[in-house]
């Protein structure tokens, strides 16, 4: 099929950007969104034309660097799909498609279609862990986790940090991510102890970066590739909220 | 290392090598095997935890290994400089890993023990592992899923809240760990999460979208790396007490590859320039499930979890050429080989027999679409026997992954799979210490050669890789360092100023060809030759075939590649540029250590090798051997090799039939 691509170029992060066109006349329904990129940067470097810079490493949808808001939509129109496991199957012949990049404050452009994602890191050092050195713990069946409580814990610990939540939320906030970390862990008898000060302490982190406040829009979980539930930021509410009348402070 | 330079005697690779000193793992104990690394442990020395402060570490790589050893080192109290080529060190490739973890818990009550993980691995791995290393990995295997689950890592459970299990290619009981399909990535995140802990505790330094590009050796010992800032193109040193590699495995030498794309044997390759020996090149994995080539742009492999062989069904069409849709071709018009071969093990076989396998099937035109490169994963039996709700529960995610890459719901329509490269069981050869042979540099996780001989069984890479980084690492590292602080190295010491020149001149070097072809495209085609000659079926002829085009090859692409931009900030071709040219070298050795190999074990499988029917036949009286060879500069590689002994395990044909 043939396409009109229009893809987000910005030489740096303190460059102006704008969208420049490209067409390809010869798409595959098979390749993969960033398999068209591929061929369309082999194309560019023969031509002498520097190829369009993106984020992606693993290509199977797990390792959350891909990034790409595709006609408007962090990850383009397929549900629970990152970019790099989206086909071209879902486009059609004559289509246009824009690529951009993240757009949030917290995440600023560092060239073309690559974002700085590190402020995800430091929430998590702000408490996204269970507290224990290698070597003490005790014996894994010593304490049994019931099956709902796991199960429920492991849907929220499939975040892969992507920053699509972020993408989408017209604030900017990451409340689903910092979310998700707090109802993996807080859902584990291990993740108790911490529970109140993780809670308050990645909320106030992601409060001092430069991420925007949650008003429940909720764009964020339609957008997630791993369908992170809404529900978890219910979850981390009340965590702050237990945590703030017991009296518990940020680390 | 002294050299006793002699031409090979056999026919094997002749006049393409030389033959050097035999090398010997001095490390583990004498005592015996369930001991050995107690009294290991125990004799290791320790390091005042006051004294911890002012020693440095560099840990190279943020998968399992990496990952588990910088924060575990991190907690102990070293300076710890964690390095990533990738944006956040929670993105590293083990993240991707589907399937479980290998664990002796025996909580099945179904015969499991450490003797018997032990066992199953030593034979899995075709008898071309140590004996020593294996044992101390299933030892570790028990601590590991209790650190795990201390972490909070949201393992599968039964409703009574204990732990589930699955069982797993190579073994008849039922010892693998997992949460759903994301095994790999629940792992990491817990190791990711202890080491982001450390960052905020101050112990270890992060240095993410760096890229180690050469290893910086002072008077013997390994002090540092030279690395580039993707950001800004920077060149820039980072000197420490001691340098650990965990870097993974070198996979995308083929190309095409189940690895992450930015995966790449460079760290590792460079150390082996620098004189730390490669060991077991041609000792790479070909995984049996995964979905098959679609088309010429394809960039990647996606592999299907093995674990998916305990409920699917394994088949052909009998007839040849058979292009009826697989739902019309009738039960007995279809060819399960595998269980028709291996009736005790059936689909459950280790990898390289069923790779092998479907490609015999489709080698007699058995196979299955385009282009007949493709055999049946089918589960119409099992959603019949257990219903499609509790597949979905422990599938779901795969079934999905398969119809989002393919557009066919495996559901309705049996899976389309074809084996494809997934893991390399060589690396740089470490001693039971992992030290490699040079003095201050380390090696764990996929990167080095240690624990998986010919073929690695499934679940065992996750455990390897945190047995590395949370257990043994920080024990040996701190032995090694009882020694230090050693002298500082200042930043204009020769050897310092040597290491940041040459690769700043490689990368001038790059840039300016200026030629006709991309990067992908020389990547392309030596991964074509790699797959053709070196990969599931391997010949003498084959061999020479590729060791005589592939230097050529080299040749044209330094000569011819084209790279756009500068080495002044983010330039994704110039750093692809830089993993392929060390490819290149690596595939040469890969060749040759297949050609000199005259036997076929595990992954390796020779053509001129095989029992009559078909089965690997090892040479343990010639072959039974580690091939460790060494890096001159332009001459030809050195073997130098270790002699593997079996006290404990029979060296049998392996027979799963």
């Amino acid at each position: 099929m043939k396409l009109t691509l229009r893809v987000w170029r910005q030489k740096d992060a303190d460059a102006k950007g704008k969208m420049v066109k490209y067409q390809l006349d010869d798409v595959d329904e098979d390749m993969s969104f960033l398999e068209m990129l591929d061929v369309l940067n082999e194309k560019l470097v023969l031509d002498d034309e520097d190829p369009i810079s993106f984020d992606h490493d693993c290509r199977e949808g797990i390792c959350g660097s891909c990034a790409m808001v595709i006609n408007g939509i962090p990850h383009g129109p397929q549900k629970n799909t990152t970019t790099c496991q989206l086909h071209m199957r879902h486009f059609k012949d004559g289509d246009t498609i824009d690529v951009e990049p993240w757009r949030a404050r917290a995440f600023p452009v560092i060239k073309d279609l690559v974002t700085d994602r590190s402020a995800f890191d430091q929430i998590i050092q702000a408490g996204g862990y269970v507290s224990v050195n290698t070597g003490s713990a005790p014996e894994a069946h010593a304490t049994p986790v019931d099956k709902v409580s796991a199960d429920d814990s492991f849907d929220a610990a499939t975040c892969i940090g992507c920053g699509a939540c972020v993408a989408a939320c017209p604030n900017g906030s990451s409340m689903l991510f910092t979310a998700a970390k707090v109802t993996h862990l807080g859902l584990l008898p291990q993740g108790q102890p911490e529970r109140q000060t993780r809670a308050i302490s990645m909320l106030a982190k992601q409060d001092e970066l430069d991420f925007g406040g949650c008003t429940n829009v909720g764009a964020c979980a339609e957008v997630c590739p791993k369908g992170i539930p809404l529900a978890t930021i219910s979850r981390l509410n009340h965590d702050v909220l237990g945590a703030t009348l017991a009296g518990a402070r940020s680390d | 290392m002294s050299e006793l330079q002699q031409e090979p005697t056999s026919t094997q690779g002749e006049g393409r090598y030389t033959l050097g000193d035999p090398i010997a793992d001095n490390r583990a104990p004498d005592s015996p095997i369930g001991d050995r690394w107690d009294d290991r442990k125990f004799s290791a020395r320790l390091v005042n935890p006051a004294n911890r402060r002012k020693m440095s570490v560099i840990v190279v790589g943020t998968g399992l290994a990496g990952g588990a050893a910088a924060a575990t080192l991190g907690e102990a109290g070293y300076h710890v400089k964690s390095f990533c080529y990738q944006d956040t060190p929670r993105r590293a490739h083990s993240i991707a890993a589907q399937g479980g973890i290998n664990a002796a818990k025996n909580y099945r009550n179904d015969g499991d023990s450490v003797h018997r993980l032990f066992y199953d691995t030593v034979k899995g791995g075709d008898f071309r592992s140590r004996e020593s290393n294996v044992h101390r990995l299933a030892e570790n295997s028990l601590s590991i899923i209790d650190q795990c689950v201390a972490q909070g890592v949201p393992f599968a459970r039964e409703y009574s809240g204990l732990l589930d299990t699955r069982s797993f290619g190579g073994t008849q009981v039922s010892r693998t760990f997992y949460a759903r399909g994301q095994t790999g990535q629940q792992l990491l995140l817990g190791a990711y999460q202890a080491l982001e802990r450390q960052i905020a505790a101050g112990t270890v330094e992060m240095h993410p979208r760096t890229e180690m590009l050469d290893l910086i050796v002072v008077d013997g010992r390994a002090r540092g790396i030279v690395a580039r800032s993707v950001l800004t193109g920077e060149i820039q040193t980072y000197l420490a007490d001691v340098v650990v590699l965990c870097t993974g495995g070198y996979g995308n030498v083929y190309y095409l590859s189940t690895n992450a794309k930015g995966s790449n044997v460079t760290a590792a390759w460079r150390a082996h320039r620098r004189g730390a020996l490669f060991a077991n090149p041609c000792y790479t994995q070909i995984h049996p499930t995964c979905i098959p080539v679609s088309g010429e742009y394809q960039s990647k492999l996606t592999l299907m979890s093995e674990s998916l062989r305990n409920d699917g069904r394994v088949w052909v069409p009998k007839e040849r050429g058979d292009d009826r849709h697989p739902n019309d071709i009738p039960e007995d018009e279809r060819d399960y080989y595998l269980e028709r071969q291996y009736p005790a093990f059936g689909n459950l076989v280790p990898r390289d027999i069923a790779s092998r396998a479907a490609k015999n099937m489709c080698d007699a035109e058995h196979g299955v679409g385009p282009g007949g490169l493709g055999v049946y994963l089918d589960f119409k039996d099992a959603i019949e026997r257990l219903g499609r709700h509790a597949v979905e529960a422990k599938y779901g995610n795969l079934f999905e992954m398969y119809q989002r890459i393919t557009g066919d719901d495996p559901y309705e329509v049996p899976m389309r799979i074809y084996p494809a490269i997934h893991y390399t069981m060589g690396g740089l050869w470490v001693d039971y210490d992992l030290r490699s042979t040079i003095p201050g540099l380390f090696v764990g996780g996929e990167a080095n050669f240690s624990d998986h001989g010919a073929n690695r069984l499934g679940a065992s890479a996750l455990m390897q890789g945190l047995s590395d980084g949370y257990f043994i690492l920080p024990t040996t590292v701190a032995d090694y360092l009882a020694d230090a602080p050693f002298d500082e190295v200042p930043e204009d010491h020769p050897a310092v100023v040597e290491a940041v020149q040459s690769t700043q001149a490689r990368i001038d070097k790059l840039l300016s060809a200026n030629g006709n072809r991309t990067v992908d495209s020389f990547h392309r085609e030596l991964g074509q030759l790699v797959w053709d000659q070196c990969g599931m079926a391997r010949s003498k002829e084959g061999l020479e075939k590729a060791l005589d085009r592939i230097p050529s090859l080299r040749e044209e692409f330094w000569r011819d590649v084209k790279i756009v931009g500068t080495g002044d900030g983010f330039n994704q071709s110039l750093e692809k540029a830089n993993r392929v040219a060390d490819f290149m070298e690596l595939a040469e050795l890969m060749c040759l250590d297949a050609l000199h190999r005259e036997e076929s074990c595990g992954g390796h499988f020779r053509v001129e090798h095989q029992t009559e029917d078909g089965e690997a036949a090892r040479d343990d009286e010639n072959f039974s051997y580690v091939a460790a060879w060494e890096w001159t500069d332009g001459g030809k590689p050195v073997l130098h090799k270790e002699d593997l002994e079996f006290s404990y395990v029979h060296p049998s044909q392996r027979s799963y039939k």
